[in-house]
């Protein structure tokens, strides 16, 4: 594949710096670290402050999500690799507004040690952390062993939810409160028609048959539950949807937020046409969609595939989700 | 000799950071067959920007490997920058102050660098992690030591513990990291952070056999 490359190592450096100079009004690097992008409006004195982090190679998340009413601060880590603990910290440290600051991060090995670490330091300096970890991802652990899940695209709902929180000037625990239901409320599922491939490394960090698809796969290519034959859209949409709704076990009736992502490379209009069907389905099922989001919000670099969030909501959740952002990334 | 000098022992540091950078292509071909194929790229990285730092310097081996460990820390992130970066941290304060580093002392230390470990990524032995070369590494050469044998002995046993224990993982599974999602298929391939753990402590005990 032909690539938009300078020099495979400075190409998380240079994205950092092209997001900064595309949305000046929204966004600012922090002065000591390029690694941390931080709100223009932070901190916000007497407010929670809202930070995550992760690797690069996901956008518009992590940094599209920084803005007015969202993410205060983002660490940034190398493609597909966790930011450093001293990132992490910065952002902690740009983020804190006085009143506490809310770590929202993804199930990943490395961000856990990180975070763990840049709480150790950030608490040094007299911020008061608290974290909420996202594990969203159906099927990379069963139900009995949720907390081993990883995170995905239902972390965006895990952001919104807990930084709207914040800037109605809630407490820290009530923000993480929040920020927890949304995550405990959210399921994803992802399917992978083509690999991904990190510039450094030169060739696919993972193989997809021609004539198959990966149902469950993460977001770094991470192996799901089976490799199947590739069906039509319908029939990968009525996949996903029951993957997902099977996990959920949700009361008819329940109003639900939908969030169909790309993973990269996956044309948008085809993303339309899974939602359409898929949107037949959630309904058929007795559910009532609140909302809807389709697009690339959660990409992993150039993977052909999508990811499918269901986030149950009740009037809290409603309230905060639809509450006016101004981010790059909605 | 029983022992070997702190100062001055800074070079042992830099010498693992060239052999690290040596073998970044293996590393990451062997990452690439059960994790995501940069565990060379993202060593090579941390090490050769702390080989850059050290290389004129003339101090203490606990003075490197805080160097290191702030690089590993503060630059690279990752897994393998807190595990790496914690296990140079804690062993440099176990021998910072220290005129003479001896058998009981090196022991310490690296008990210290497996307890850092074990800390921050709560993986255990069998994990398929590079603790399965760290601990068998360790507990060897505290058996040695007690055993009564010489520094230089226990060392020598220390270097084929970590080769048999890097070797190991190979038939394992591997339970934690991005590798475990891959269950039965993890299975065959050697881990990659216990390779650059085997390089490691391998040139980390060279350098101290050199001196003793």
């Amino acid at each position: 594949m032909q690539r938009f490359i300078n020099d495979p190592d400075d190409i998380v450096d240079e994205t950092v710096i092209g997001f900064v100079r595309a949305h000046p009004e929204r966004v600012r690097q922090d002065e000591n670290n390029p690694r941390v992008v931080i709100s223009k409006h932070a901190p916000v004195k007497g407010k929670v402050g809202i930070v995550t982090g992760g690797g690069a190679g996901h956008e518009p998340a992590f940094m599209g999500y920084v803005g007015k009413n969202m993410v205060d601060a983002v660490a940034v880590g190398e493609l597909f690799s966790s930011p450093t603990a001293k990132s992490f910290k910065d952002a902690i440290l740009a983020a804190d507004g006085g009143a506490g600051v809310a770590v929202l991060y993804g199930n990943y090995a490395g961000d856990n040690m990180n975070v763990k670490m840049a709480k150790k330091m950030a608490k040094k300096d007299g911020v008061v952390i608290q974290t909420v970890v996202a594990n969203d991802d159906v099927c990379s652990a069963p139900i009995e062993e949720k907390e081993k899940r990883r995170g995905v695209a239902g972390e965006i709902f895990m952001w919104k939810i807990g930084s709207a929180k914040a800037a109605q000037g809630a407490s820290l625990d009530e923000v993480c409160q929040s920020a927890q239901k949304a995550i405990d409320n959210c399921r994803s599922v992802g399917v992978g028609l083509g690999p991904c491939t990190l510039p450094a490394v030169g060739h696919p960090n993972f193989e997809i048959k021609p004539g198959t698809m990966e149902v469950g796969i993460g977001h770094h290519g991470e192996p799901g539950i089976l490799v199947a034959e590739l069906g039509s859209a319908n029939e990968i949409a009525d996949q996903m949807v029951k993957i997902v709704l099977d996990d959920h076990n949700l009361a008819q009736g329940s109003e639900v937020v939908v969030l169909v992502s790309g993973l990269g490379a996956t044309a948008v209009n085809e993303q339309y046409v899974l939602y359409a069907r898929m949107q037949e389905q959630i309904t058929v099922r007795g559910l009532k969609i609140h909302k809807a989001f389709v697009g690339n919000y959660f990409t992993s670099l150039e993977m052909v595939g999508v990811t499918l969030t269901i986030l149950a909501v009740d009037d809290e959740l409603k309230q905060l989700l639809d509450m006016p952002t101004d981010c790059p990334g909605f | 000799m029983t022992s070997f000098k702190n100062a001055g022992g800074g070079d042992i540091i830099i010498d693992v950071a060239k052999i690290i950078v040596e073998n970044k292509a293996y590393l990451s071909e062997i990452d690439g067959k059960i994790g995501d194929g940069d565990h060379g790229v993202n060593m090579a990285k941390g090490f050769g920007r702390a080989a850059d730092r050290l290389a004129d310097s003339d101090g203490s081996l606990d003075e490197a490997m805080s160097v290191l460990s702030d690089i590993l820390m503060s630059e690279i992130g990752g897994s393998m920058g807190p595990l790496y970066g914690m296990m140079f941290a804690d062993m440099a304060e176990c021998i910072e102050g220290q005129d003479d580093i001896d058998a009981a002392l090196f022991l310490k230390m690296l008990t210290a660098g497996v307890d850092g470990v074990q800390e921050i990524g709560g993986a255990k032995l069998g994990d398929k992690t590079l603790l399965d070369c760290l601990i068998p590494a360790k507990e060897a050469f505290k058996a040695s030591v007690e055993n009564g044998d010489v520094f230089d002995v226990s060392l020598k046993i220390l270097k084929k513990s970590a080769v048999i224990g890097r070797d190991g993982t190979i038939d394992m599974i591997a339970k934690i990291g991005r590798a475990a999602r891959l269950g039965e298929r993890s299975r065959g391939a050697v881990d990659a952070g216990a390779t650059s753990c085997c390089l490691i402590l391998n040139t980390l005990s060279d350098g101290v056999l050199k001196r003793l």
